[in-house]
């Protein structure tokens, strides 16, 4: 039995600890822990509601437009506003197209190492390499000539004996199992995706000021004012602007990304059998198709239990809890309680090792995180949730996508519940989305045409017009995953806040009753062929996109308030 | 392996670009920072000769923004080039090696290029919990930044948590978050960039001008560069002229709003922070928070989110309402008031020190004359600066 320890996990956002029992070739058993806390709900209390969405939106400066939106949907349903159509239709835009852009950066810049060996590149033949990119692509940079200035270009970098962030890496791996070609292929698309995602990005840019940390938000509504004759606004110039912007994308992802996706995916198939983890999938539904209370989503809501796609159950807010047996907090009744979040009674109490320290004691606490659960159980959240949801509820264009990746690659159903399905999905949907995107442009053009401006209800502005005491949550599909918010106001000033978050779900360590986080769960039995190069590991781990400065989440100090949730 | 000496041009040749386009390029930066004409030729010359830096970028308390600005870097194919001049040996967020061969990357950049290397830093330095609020590899925050940054030959603190603390030194600061200049006091060579996040451009600016002379440039009380930090948002804003003319947005979406009047009574802070996004804005210049209608937030300013808060309210004490024959009277009377602001933040950083660390600080800096006042914001809970809960 080996123990290993990967820390820090790179290639991803914040700060995460992996620890593993190697045994026989395979992982035995793994613990994940979050070695990162800044107390955001903390510092929340007693600021203005209205500028919660500013402080919740640097929880993540990857994701960084997803705790604005969950913010500011949570206080409008503590208030009782509705946003205005062209509000919900530029928040669709720019949620999708962080969910787009950050697919894509996932997949190249922070989950392809995991599949393509950089080195290996430097033996490819330009011209097969064109062949292979023609077979699978009609992309334009595509020739013997092009893929030899990258090769030429990389093989100069590497020969100025400086590998920068390509250094120390496990380059040679036996795991690695992509032909030169392929691999040159990948780095050329590497460094094109590099190039893509700030090209794409500027449709934040447009909406939002600027990216990261978009700045278009508010209570009610947004603060892009909407006129076809003025220059200060979104007009049809801007209409255009985001039309081009979104073309390119659809180019891209369609052209490029799932190509190589579908490419690199058919030389490790062995994937689609490991890293399932825990079979439960939990999705909130995003996307609103019209401006009601209840309004239809174009990502369904729903809850998978035990791969049981015949079966998708309604989300019910009532039934998630979250346990801190193994996180370093304490909870009033005992550490084996389990706490609906609206009654977050949260003590942070650092009881591990101190710094500098090699091992964290597993049998204790050992996380930042806590953990979540519905209905008692583990649940994983994101794109692969996502998709399974929109699969078994019906939905055409996820279904036809689906089938067909399925196809291409000879595989069955079974096994999208996988490392490899994780990743398939996560391509899928970005997809689906790049589609859908000029959809909201073209509605978004024929409300300026017919006079109707408004990007803001203004009636609950003032703080004077709200409620002296009043409770909301808001939910949103994050690119890693379902997000709650839920907040306090008293006396117009938050009383309480508390976030969930993605990647608390899937990173989360173990329950009171022992039940395995996802990570925790899905790396059981992954191969390991050189416990000093935990490839395989990785490559689960990065599967689900983490994101731990999201993830670390605690409430208050002091820990005893009550909020009463209602469901968005 | 061998040692090439004209990578640069081949990388030239690599993005079709001759050495005139290059020496164009160090012109227009030698522009930008108002430096005389003959400068752009030592900055090609130094940035043609030797082995590129090495640069260690750490990430703490953080949310990866300045990261993902650093990733949005814009003039395409000419910043490749010169950010190619960069060895960035250890990035959590980038680099291909994970656990201790990450580690051990930190620490050869660290030892071979020791009192040479450049260092980034990004988010905050709790102190609270014997530094237990962030570790990386089993080690706090605080003790890889005291080797990194004391090892090295400057020190970049990106973005305002680094900076000042940022969001995790917001009252009322739960884990004792400090920036660099105060975690870790009397380091040389540090510069402050801050924002939330930084842009990129100016960090790019930066990185020139410092392989080119080997010096910074001119910095602030704030150590922040005078050519990014210099003036203020409201200096260079764009709807400057509806402020001195009294044309004022009064309601998200009004016609004033759609016509792209002046943001000032919906809560912009741009007349009390210092920061050039006018002049350079965003993503390629494409667009800036006050140009999409919103109202600046303040995000370049230490302690903004105590001090600017609430955002909604609309500054006190800026004079010249609609009256465009005393905009002259703006800047002088905007600094008044500043002692009150900073002997507050002086206090509350001591009592930080003391409290997180047991030892006491370094006196709070002067009130300096070219700084604005800001308001005191009125949501400083009970307990503001008492360090961790632990």
């Amino acid at each position: 039995m080996t123990h290993i320890v990967v820390d820090p996990v790179t290639r991803i956002e914040g700060h995460l600890r992996i620890e593993a029992e190697i045994d026989g070739g395979a992982v035995r058993d793994a613990w994940s822990s979050s070695t990162m806390f800044r107390g955001i709900e903390i510092i929340l209390k007693g600021r203005d509601p209205r500028d919660a969405w500013v402080f919740a939106q640097r929880i993540c400066g990857v994701c960084t437009t997803v705790h604005a939106i969950a913010s500011v949907r949570a206080v409008e349903n503590a208030l009782g506003v509705q946003a205005p159509p062209n509000a919900r239709l530029l928040r669709n835009l720019i949620m999708s197209a962080q969910m787009v852009q950050d697919h894509v950066i996932h997949f190249y810049h922070l989950h392809a190492l995991d599949w393509v060996d950089v080195v290996s590149a430097l033996s490819a033949d330009p011209a097969a390499t064109a062949s292979l990119m023609s077979s699978i692509s009609d992309w334009p940079l595509s020739s013997a000539g092009y893929f030899a200035g990258v090769r030429d270009k990389l093989k100069a970098f590497v020969e100025r004996g400086q590998l920068g962030p390509f250094g120390n890496a496990y380059w040679g791996h036996p795991g690695y199992r992509l032909p030169p070609e392929a691999n040159l292929m990948a780095v050329a698309h590497y460094l094109e995706a590099l190039e893509w995602q700030r090209e794409f990005i500027k449709l934040h840019a447009v909406l939002g000021g600027k990216n990261p940390h978009l700045q278009s938000f508010l209570v009610g509504g947004m603060a892009t004012p909407v006129d076809p004759d003025q220059q200060a606004s979104i007009n049809v110039g801007t209409i255009a602007q985001l039309k081009k912007l979104i073309a390119g994308a659809r180019d891209f992802v369609s052209r490029v990304y799932l190509p190589d996706l579908l490419a690199i995916a058919s030389f490790y198939k062995d994937w689609a059998s490991l890293g399932a983890g825990v079979g439960n999938y939990l999705v909130y539904g995003e996307y609103p198709m019209d401006d009601g209370p209840k309004p239809a989503l174009f990502f369904p809501s729903g809850v998978i239990h035990g791969k049981n796609l015949a079966a998708i159950a309604e989300f019910d807010p009532a039934k998630v809890t979250e346990y801190v047996s193994h996180s370093w907090y304490d909870y009033g009744a005992g550490d084996r309680a389990g706490l609906h979040p609206s009654a977050g009674e949260t003590a942070p109490n650092y009881t591990g090792p101190e710094p500098p320290y090699e091992r964290l004691d597993t049998s204790a606490k050992y996380s930042w995180l806590k953990s979540p659960r519905y209905a008692e159980e583990p649940m994983e959240v994101g794109p692969l949730a996502r998709m399974l949801v929109a699969y078994g509820r019906g939905h055409p264009r996820v279904k036809a996508l689906v089938d067909g990746v399925l196809g291409k690659l000879g595989v069955g159903p079974e096994a999208l519940f996988s490392t490899l399905g994780r990743v398939a999905a996560r391509g899928i949907e970005t997809q689906v989305l790049v589609e859908k995107m000029g959809d909201w442009v073209d509605a978004l053009a024929e409300n300026m045409g017919k006079g109707e401006l408004r990007i803001h209800e203004g009636q609950k502005w003032d703080p004077s017009t709200w409620p002296a005491d009043c409770v909301g949550a808001g939910f949103h599909e994050a690119p890693r995953g379902a997000l709650g918010h839920w907040v306090h106001i008293h006396d117009g000033a938050i009383a309480n806040y508390q976030c969930i978050v993605p990647s608390t779900w899937n990173a989360g360590p173990r329950d009171a009753a022992g039940k395995r986080g996802p990570y925790e769960s899905a790396l059981l039995g992954t191969p390991v062929a050189d416990p000093e190069q935990p490839l395989e590991l990785l490559r689960t781990v990065h599967s689900f996109d983490p994101c731990m400065a999201c993830a670390v989440h605690v409430v208050d100090a002091g820990g005893h308030e009550v909020v009463k949730v209602r469901a968005a | 392996m061998a040692t090439r000496t004209d990578w640069l041009g081949d990388a030239l040749r690599e993005h079709s670009l001759t050495r005139r386009d290059f020496l164009d390029f160090c012109g227009g930066i030698a522009a930008f920072f108002a430096l005389p004409a003959s400068a752009a030729g030592a900055m090609a010359a130094a940035v043609e000769h030797g082995k590129k830096p090495s640069l260690v970028w750490l990430e703490f308390q953080d949310c990866a923004g300045n990261t993902e600005s650093f990733l949005r870097a814009s003039r395409p194919t000419v910043a490749d080039v010169v950010l190619d001049t960069i060895s960035v040996d250890y990035h959590e967020t980038i680099m291909a090696a994970a656990g201790h061969r990450a580690e051990e990357a930190l620490a050869t950049a660290t030892r071979d290029h020791a009192g040479e290397y450049l260092v980034v830093v990004e988010g905050s330095i709790p102190t609270g919990a014997r530094g237990a609020y962030c570790t990386i590899g089993g080690r706090s925050a605080l003790q890889i930044a005291r080797e990194v940054c004391g090892g090295a030959a400057a020190t970049i603190a990106i973005g305002t948590c680094a900076a000042y603390g940022g969001l995790p030194g917001a009252s009322p600061n739960p884990t004792g978050a400090l920036g660099v200049q105060d975690a870790v006091p009397g380091l040389a060579n540090l510069v402050n960039l801050p924002a939330c996040p930084a842009n990129v451009e100016n960090l790019t600016a930066l990185l020139v001008y410092f392989l080119t002379y080997h010096r910074w440039p001119p910095l602030d009380r704030d150590h922040r560069p005078l050519f990014a930090y210099g003036k203020t948002i409201h200096d260079n804003c764009e709807r400057r002229a509806h402020f001195d003319a009294g044309q004022y947005v009064e309601a998200w979406g009004d016609e004033a709003h759609r016509t792209g009047y002046c943001l000032f009574k919906m809560g912009c802070k741009g007349p009390a922070t210092y920061q050039n996004c006018p002049v350079i804005r965003w993503n390629e210049a494409t667009n800036w928070p006050i140009g999409c209608g919103h109202p600046c937030i303040g995000c370049a300013e230490p302690e903004f989110w105590d001090r600017m808060t609430p955002f909604y309210k609309h500054l006190k004490g800026i004079p010249g309402f609609g009256i465009a024959s005393d905009i002259d009277k703006v800047g002088i009377l905007a600094t008044a008031g500043v002692a009150t602001a900073f002997g507050a933040h002086g206090a509350m950083k001591i009592a930080q020190h003391i409290l997180a660390r047991g030892e006491p600080a370094a006196p709070a800096k002067p009130a300096a004359p070219a700084r604005p006042s800001a308001p005191i914001g009125p949501v400083v809970p009970a307990g503001a600066g008492k360090g961790t809960p632990s």
